[in-house]
């Protein structure tokens, strides 16, 4: 069984976005970026799929800039086995990243497409589900475990209520939650062997999708701002303060 | 113009996340519908249902297969009423983020997630990068695809309409996908996203029992939900639902108090919002301390008990 593995090249999860003053969009000029951590999360596992004998191929895709090659690089060093880039300057909206995503399926046949469960930067949450529907398959969102047995997989979904587990015939699509597990550190002989992997590069042209936006962003803009209140000396003075806001 | 809210219910009851989203599809001008599937217990939901002031006409769709709100027979059910509606919505819970984006792409329509504000019935904000970023998006789609974000939106009334009921059926899926079961987790307390106050307790607890013994019984002299940062969440303390921020649940209760929680931007994307917000942390640099109405440095195991006595 082959696995797919969708990988989103994002702003650092540390870095504290800024918004351009133009009302543009947020500034990721000179601003470190890296893989979106719920796509860590999916190669994470999809390689222990494979370590455990129940996969043989991980593909890790981007769609995005020519930068997006570091982004598999990354995922190629951590234990994928090849990459696709479907390159394009654009922003793509998941929409569009599910049907391209789609056509790569039908190509590669995969098992298990793994995609994290939303990215960081845009927050949609969105592509998997997507991709799911756009492939007629099943899908396991939100997943804190995956286990296949033959051809079946059981996901269980962290959902608002507890822990939800559902079985789904394969092949299925599952997207990734933070405590499926933890990534690995590619080692540096890794990355040095990732150089050597094969890395193809496409356009979406050549998958025959139209990446034209449906969503026009007219504004982006800060978020109100919160003031620092007020420090209070001792647990009596926050007592007050409670009983004043009519608290207890 | 004309609105279908997918209704999210259980055990009879419409849950309060639906009435916000009922109050956002109102905001888009026309007339409001409610979709109910589900298993034998959607009779007594839509019925409920038919009770929400504003709403004028109620959906209810019986069948196993919808009983546990499988994305792979609900989203079908749902393309196929699509044809009378302009706009589509469901609240930004688990069950509405698995469902919508479904429904979207077989509408092959893009979907507007998680939204804040309605500026027009094509146009809306939404947060982005945690909420450190807010979106103004408008759709060029021939349909709307929703998701709300129900902090943003007050609770549409649960009495005082008098909505029809009509019976409706459709696709029930491929059957390739099956429910297998639910750990609940059982609480008599408040709601996360729904109470009033709420204590949350971060790394600097220890342990699931330190956890309890502090943070507790200061929640229970409050009435309060409790919630916990991800620190907490990952090394056990408490399950994983009890997870405020980003990638857990938004809250934007009356007071929320944070206790040896440093306040990560993703924390803060899920609690900043709070009408008031109070803080106990031993580090006065604590990020924390920057959106904190109220601030208190102090070690949480004196501070704390002494809180929960003098209250
Ligand atoms: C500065 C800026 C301007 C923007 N302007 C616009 C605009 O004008 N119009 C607009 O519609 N959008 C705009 N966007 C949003 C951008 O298009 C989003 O990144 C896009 O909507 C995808 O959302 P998401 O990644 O949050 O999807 P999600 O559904 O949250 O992603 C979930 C998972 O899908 C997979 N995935 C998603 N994208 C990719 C990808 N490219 N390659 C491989 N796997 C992927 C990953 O596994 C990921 O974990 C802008 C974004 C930025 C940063
Ligand atoms: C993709 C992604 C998504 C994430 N999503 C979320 C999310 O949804 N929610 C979330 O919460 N986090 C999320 N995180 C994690 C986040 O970045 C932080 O790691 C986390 O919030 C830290 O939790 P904490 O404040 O409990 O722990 P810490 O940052 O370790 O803070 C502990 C605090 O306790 C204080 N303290 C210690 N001892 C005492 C004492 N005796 N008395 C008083 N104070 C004391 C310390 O001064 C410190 O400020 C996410 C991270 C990533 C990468």
């Amino acid at each position: 069984m082959k696995i797919l593995v969708p990988v989103k090249r994002v702003i650092d999860y540390n870095v504290k976005p800024r918004v351009k003053a133009d009302g543009s969009g947020v500034d990721l000029a000179n601003v470190k970026m890296s893989m979106n951590p719920f796509c860590e999360i999916a190669v994470e596992e999809a390689i222990r799929l494979k370590e455990a004998g129940k996969a043989e191929e991980i593909i890790a895709v981007s769609i995005g800039p020519a930068k997006a090659q570091e982004t598999l690089r990354t995922a190629l060093a951590m234990g994928a086995d090849r990459a696709i880039l479907v390159e394009t300057d654009q922003d793509v909206e998941p929409l569009a990243v599910a049907k391209i995503l789609k056509a790569i399926a039908e190509e590669e046949d995969p098992g298990i497409v793994m995609l994290g469960k939303q990215a960081i930067d845009d927050d949609s949450n969105q592509t998997g589900q997507m991709l799911a529907a756009l492939m007629g398959r099943p899908q396991g969102t939100f997943a804190s475990k995956v286990q296949i047995d033959g051809d079946s997989v059981s996901v269980t979904r962290e959902v608002d209520g507890g822990l939800e587990t559902v079985k789904l015939d394969l092949p299925a699509v599952i997207t990734t939650d933070l405590r499926l597990n933890e990534p690995r550190y590619a080692s540096l002989p890794n990355i040095m062997k990732a150089k050597k992997k094969p890395l193809d590069t496409k356009t979406p042209d050549d998958y025959g999708v139209d990446v034209s936006p449906r969503l026009a962003m007219s504004n982006v803009s800060e978020p109100p701002v919160r003031q620092a209140g007020e420090m209070v000396e001792d647990v009596d003075a926050l007592v007050a303060k409670l009983k004043a806001l009519g608290v207890a | 113009m004309t609105a279908l809210v997918i209704a999210e219910h259980n055990g009879g009851e419409i849950a309060e996340a639906t009435l916000s989203t009922v109050t956002a599809a109102a905001q888009l001008g026309g007339d409001v519908h409610v979709l109910v599937a589900g298993g034998d217990d959607a009779g007594a939901a839509a019925g409920a249902a038919a009770q929400i002031a504003g709403v004028a006409k109620v959906l209810r769709a019986v069948d196993a297969a919808y009983a546990h709100q499988l994305p792979e027979n609900v989203a079908p059910l749902i393309v196929s009423l699509a044809d009378s509606y302009d706009a589509i919505l469901a609240p930004a819970t688990t069950t509405g983020k698995n469902v919508m984006p479904r429904v979207a792409a077989l509408l092959d329509v893009m979907q507007v997630s998680d939204i804040i504000a309605i500026e027009s019935p094509t146009t809306f904000k939404r947060p982005i990068y945690a909420g450190n970023a807010i979106a103004t998006v408008e759709s060029s789609d021939s349909k709307r695809v929703i998701t709300v974000r129900t902090t943003a939106f007050e609770k549409a009334e649960a009495t005082g309409g008098s909505a029809s009921v009509d019976e409706v059926s459709g696709p029930t899926g491929d059957g390739n996908s099956e429910f297998v079961k639910l750990d609940a987790v059982e609480s008599d307390r408040p709601e996360l996203t729904g109470a009033g106050i709420i204590v949350s307790g971060g790394r600097a607890l220890k342990d699931g029992e330190t956890f309890e013994q502090y943070i507790t019984p200061l929640a229970d002299k409050l009435g309060a939900a409790i919630g916990a940062s991800r620190a907490a969440v990952d090394a056990g303390y408490v399950p994983n639902d009890y997870q405020v921020g980003q990638t857990g649940k938004i809250v934007a209760p009356e007071v929320y108090i944070a206790i040896g929680i440093s306040g990560a931007i993703q924390h803060l994307a899920g609690m900043k919002d709070s009408k008031t917000i109070v803080a106990i942390n031993k580090d006065p640099d604590a990020p924390i301390f920057q959106v904190a109405d109220i601030g208190l440095v102090a070690d949480l195991f004196n501070a704390v008990p002494e809180l929960t006595e003098k209250l």
